[in-house]
Parts: C-alpha cells; structure tokens; sequence
C-alpha cells in the first residue's frame, strides 16, 4: 500500500479530545488557543501538539486543561504563560490553567497534518516503528539517515544526520 | 529520620520525590562536563527528565500536606536527616563509566518499578507513573548501550567499568528493601513491592555484564539506609550545594 493510501489509526484519547473541541459549548475559545504555539516549535499550536486538552466556561472562569510532554520539559510553563496572555488579548479576565498528568502525553497524537509542518520547518516528523514508519531526511527525503544522538536541540528530538545530502536534522521522538 | 507525621502516602511520594531529585542533581553535574558534546546535552536531559519527575512527586505531596508547603519546601528546606533517597543515588558522579553503570543499574529497576506503579490504586502516583516509564525506557535504552560499549571497548574503559560496576554492587541490594511504612502501602496497592523485582533484575543484569564482559563482583558487603535517612557522607555535600542560595539567602525567591 502507497504512502498516499495509508489511513492513520487514531488513538482512543486523541478521538475524545477531537469530540471535545466539536461538541464544544466554546469554540471560540478553542479557537483563541489555536494560536498559542510550541515555544520551540513555532510552527505547530498547542492544540496540534496534543498539550491543549480541554477548554471550558465554567461560570464566569475560562478552565484551560493542558497535558505536559516530557516530565522536565521546559517550556510548560511558558505554554501556560501564553495561554494566559491569549485569554487576556480575547478579554477573559478570569482565567485557570490546570495541568493534567493521565492520560499520558504521547507523540501519537499529532496528527498527519502537524506532522507536514513539522517536515516543512525542517524537523523530522514522529514515526512508530511498530507500524513500519521510517525517519527521513526533511531536506531530501532519502530514508539513509543515522542517528548522532538520543537527545537534540530540546528533550523531545533526537540530533539525526543524512548520509545523502550530509546535512544533520532534528527527529521529533516518537513517545 | 525526623518522624514525620505527614500521611503515608505523602512520606512515600517524598521518598520517591527524593530519590529523583538526588540523582537528577547528581546527572546535571556533568553539564559542561560530559566528555562530548553530545553526550553533554543527553546527560543533562536525563537530569531534566529527573527534575521534571522530582516536581511531579513533591507537587502531590505537598498537595497531600494539607498546609502551605510547596514543591520547593521539600527540596530545599531539608537536611540530610529528612532526606528518604536510596544510598546509590547519591554517590558521588565518579568518572564516566561510574555514572553510566550506576544509572544502568538504577535505570533497570526504574523501568520494572514504574511499570508496576502505574498499576497503583492511588490515581495520580500511577498517573506520574504512567510518564515515568516512558522516559525510563528511553534512559535503559540509553545506559544499556554504554554498559556495552565501555565494557567491550578500550582496555581502559573495560578497567573503568569494571571497578564502577564493583563500586556499586553493594549498594543495589537497598533498590528491593522494604520498611514498615512501604509495606503496608504495598498492602493496599498503593506502592510497589520491590522485593518482587529482585530476580527479574538481577537476571537482565547479569545478562547485560556478562554481554559487556564484566564479572560479577564478589565482595560480599552491602549498604542500606537512605529511607530511614541515614546517609552516606556524599549526601550532605550534595545539598550544601543543591540548598546553597535558601542556606545563604533564607527565604529568597524569584
């Protein structure tokens, strides 16, 4: 089967936090977050990456859930400072963050469409073994690449290079 | 050990809190020290893969407190005495193949510990455990190919890795002891029973060591007493440099 036929497999968390946002008494808060975006990887939202989880108006206080990737990463708390400052641009003055351990993060949940962007800004899309996905260069897309290092730029990418074009890239761990 | 009057499953968390807190900080030495660049920003991921379980564990734990401690009270207004870690986390980081055996030591009964934790009917240890494992994973991965790879390498590096792996074998027995405290959470499920994974790790490391040609250390000698906080020497300079600025400046924030 082509490249072009294959259908994703969604994972059981990532079609409830879709059903979430669709059956939302909100869009237009989730909508507002769409613009909050990876501080690392600013090509892709919190919403693609699978961080934002729900939103919600309860009473006159906009409740954010997010989920963190890595235990230690970082930029968790620049993500939970954005999305404050993206409620107070929208006029939410009353606002909560709450960051939700289970179900666990992982990087199955970003989507084909996330995965592209990820390619076009020049990092290495997640891809599961198991299901006989294989690394590529994101500059000449040969499948001849080694591995430098377990750990990159940041915690969740792997420093990779091309054996092709000899250019090194960064893998986004799949996790 | 100060006796705490702090709830079980609080005094647990904080041992669990302490142990990644104490190796996390031990790991983040080599930053600018590692013996490559590479090698350099891996060590220092890990640490922050610690740190990051570290906060996890002292966030409920003070969430369990019931008053006004915070995450930071528990790390950095202790001293030796409070501290519950195990003995192996806080030996010094030794040269390179010290740190690489010791964490593939640990890194073996993190993977088979937290697997098991996330089983636990306390919801959010098992939620903490459910990311645990997956970094934990990713560190054997790591610790295993450098047993490897040191082992079967240089003479020297041979040298090294065996002396390390002699170093620490006494102090891996302390991994599957269990006080009063952790045996009855272990009765309500809440916590592991880590005597129940002695045999599967002793195996998958003496497969590793024989694979890496290390023998098996035949000293005879073994140390415990972290979860009671009765430390090794190393621990209390090791917080004189992690509580330096709240020993120096009480109270300081920013």
């Amino acid at each position: 089967m082509s490249a072009a036929m294959r259908i994703p497999l969604q994972p059981v968390e990532q079609l409830e936090r879709e059903q979430r946002r669709r059956n939302s008494e909100v869009p237009e808060l989730w909508t507002t977050l769409d613009r909050v975006m990876d501080p690392e990887l600013p090509v892709i939202s919190i919403w693609e990456l699978g961080v934002l989880q729900n939103v919600e108006l309860r009473g006159q206080t906009v409740v954010v859930t997010i989920t963190p990737t890595y235990s230690g990463c970082p930029a968790m708390h620049t993500i939970a400072e954005d999305i404050q400052a993206a409620l107070e641009q929208a006029g939410y003055p009353h606002r909560e963050v709450i960051t939700q351990l289970a179900p666990a993060w992982t990087s199955n949940w970003i989507g084909p469409a996330a995965q592209e962007k990820l390619r076009q800004y020049g990092i290495a899309p997640p891809q599961n073994a198991d299901s006989g996905g294989v690394i590529s260069c994101p500059h000449c897309g040969s499948e001849q690449v080694q591995a430098i290092s377990e750990f990159g730029s940041t915690a969740c990418k792997a420093l990779y290079k091309c054996r092709d074009c000899a250019e090194p890239f960064d893998y986004f761990k799949s996790f | 050990m100060t006796m705490s009057t702090d709830n079980p499953v609080s005094q647990y968390a904080v041992r669990l809190a302490d142990d990644a807190l104490i190796l996390g900080h031990r790991l983040s030495e080599w930053c600018s020290r590692g013996p490559f660049l590479e090698e350099d920003l891996a060590l220092s991921n890990v640490a922050l893969d610690y740190i990051g379980r570290a906060r996890m564990f002292y966030g409920y734990a003070a969430e369990l407190s019931g008053d006004d401690r915070s995450e930071d009270d528990f790390a950095f207004l202790r001293d030796c005495r409070d501290f519950g870690n195990l003995l192996i986390h806080e030996l010094p980081r030794g040269d390179f193949a010290f740190t690489m055996a010791r964490q593939y030591l640990v890194d073996v009964h993190s993977v088979a510990f937290m697997t098991d934790l996330q089983s636990s009917t306390d919801a959010t240890l098992a939620a903490i455990a459910g990311k645990a494992v997956k970094e934990s994973n990713y560190h054997l991965r790591r610790s295993r190919d450098w047993m490897l790879r040191l082992g079967g390498g240089t003479e020297e590096s041979h040298r090294r890795l065996q002396h390390a792996v002699d170093e620490l074998w006494g102090f891996t027995p302390e991994m599957f002891e269990m006080d009063e405290l952790e045996k009855s959470l272990a009765g309500q499920g809440v916590a592991v029973d880590v005597s129940r994974l002695q045999p599967a790790w002793d195996t998958e490391v003496r497969a590793t060591l024989a694979a890496a040609n290390m023998s098996i250390p035949e000293e005879d000698w073994q140390v415990s007493g972290g979860r009671q906080g009765k430390h090794t020497e190393w621990l209390g300079h090791l917080l004189s440099d992690l509580q330096f600025m709240q020993r120096a400046y009480p109270g300081l924030e920013w």
